[in-house]
């Protein structure tokens, strides 16, 4: 099982400026844990099936974090959650939901579908920095992670 | 709106260490305890004495021991994880056992986090803080636990 501490922590983001900021909030906080990206609902899937390109675990290990925006293209975060809800070697993986609605059914349904947590995206830098923080210091140094079972 | 905390836990020191660690903490929260997995299932189902929701509230977090008498954490886990609307309820197992087994089954049935109990006071009062920090002030919970 790998270091916690270079544990990496996989974004899934359609927003280039929210995942620059995303990028530079982890650095600003110091974290040693590579941010992997991804774009869209089915690379999201690619990368945790470990399919094409992401069949490489060594460049492309899978993360102890899964950071998920709701509103991509392709496949929507809704949709990622429903697929990882039938893959149980992936059921370990906590994900964080991070998008900017704050709509009570779309907190309603990502629940629903096994979302870990549920965060909003703060409006500015600052705040971000914090969530960042905070996110490391709970999912990445308190909570106690399985030894991934994936392929 | 202070939160609201359910603890389930059978150890009588334990609930004693954990009261004193949300006070440590100062979070603001009120706490209920339930002792075994069966009183869990009761309170969050309001069966009986818990019927009254003014006095026992449904929770905003759930900190769930697994080693209980009569129905155990990852009974309380299956059992909650089927009940619709009532599923979107906030648990994190706390409990003193590490090993991978206990973690990965927790995880497989719903469980949103799992810590460890700490074994000094001040790292049960930091754990706490941290629990609050990110349960009950960042993140978002469900608005309804009905369907």
């Amino acid at each position: 099982m790998e270091s916690r501490y270079q544990a990496t922590v996989l974004l899934a983001e359609d927003d280039p400026d929210d995942v620059l900021l995303t990028q530079i909030a982890f650095e600003k906080a110091r974290l040693a844990n590579p941010l992997m990206v991804v774009r869209d609902g089915e690379e999201a899937i690619a990368y945790l099936k470990g399919e094409g390109i992401y069949k490489n675990r060594d460049k492309y290990p899978l993360p102890i974090l899964v950071l998920l925006d709701l509103k991509m293209p392709k496949l929507t975060g809704f949709q990622v959650l429903e697929w990882l809800q039938k893959q149980s070697n992936l059921s370990h993986i906590p994900v964080a939901v991070m998008t900017s609605s704050d709509s009570d059914p779309d907190v309603n349904r990502a629940y629903d579908l096994g979302a870990s947590s549920y965060l909003v995206k703060p409006p500015d830098a600052g705040t971000l920095l914090a969530l960042v923080q905070r996110l490391h210091a709970y999912w990445l140094i308190l909570d106690q992670k399985s030894v991934s079972m994936a392929a | 709106m202070p939160k609201k905390v359910l603890i389930a836990e059978d150890d009588a020191s334990d609930i004693f260490l954990l009261q004193r660690a949300f006070a440590v903490a100062k979070v603001p929260a009120t706490l209920h305890v339930v002792r075994d997995g069966q009183e869990a299932i009761d309170y969050l189902e309001g069966e009986a004495s818990y019927s009254d929701r003014k006095t026992y509230p449904l929770p905003d977090l759930m900190l769930l021991d697994l080693k209980m008498p009569r129905l155990n954490g990852f009974d309380v886990l299956k059992w909650l994880r089927k009940k619709p609307g009532l599923k979107r309820l906030l648990v994190t197992v706390l409990t003193s056992s590490d090993h991978p087994t206990d973690i990965n089954h927790a995880y497989d049935l719903g469980a949103n986090s799992y810590l460890l109990k700490p074994h000094g006071s001040s790292d049960l009062a930091e754990l706490i803080r941290r629990v609050q920090i990110y349960w009950l002030e960042s993140n978002h919970c469900a608005t309804s636990f009905v369907e």
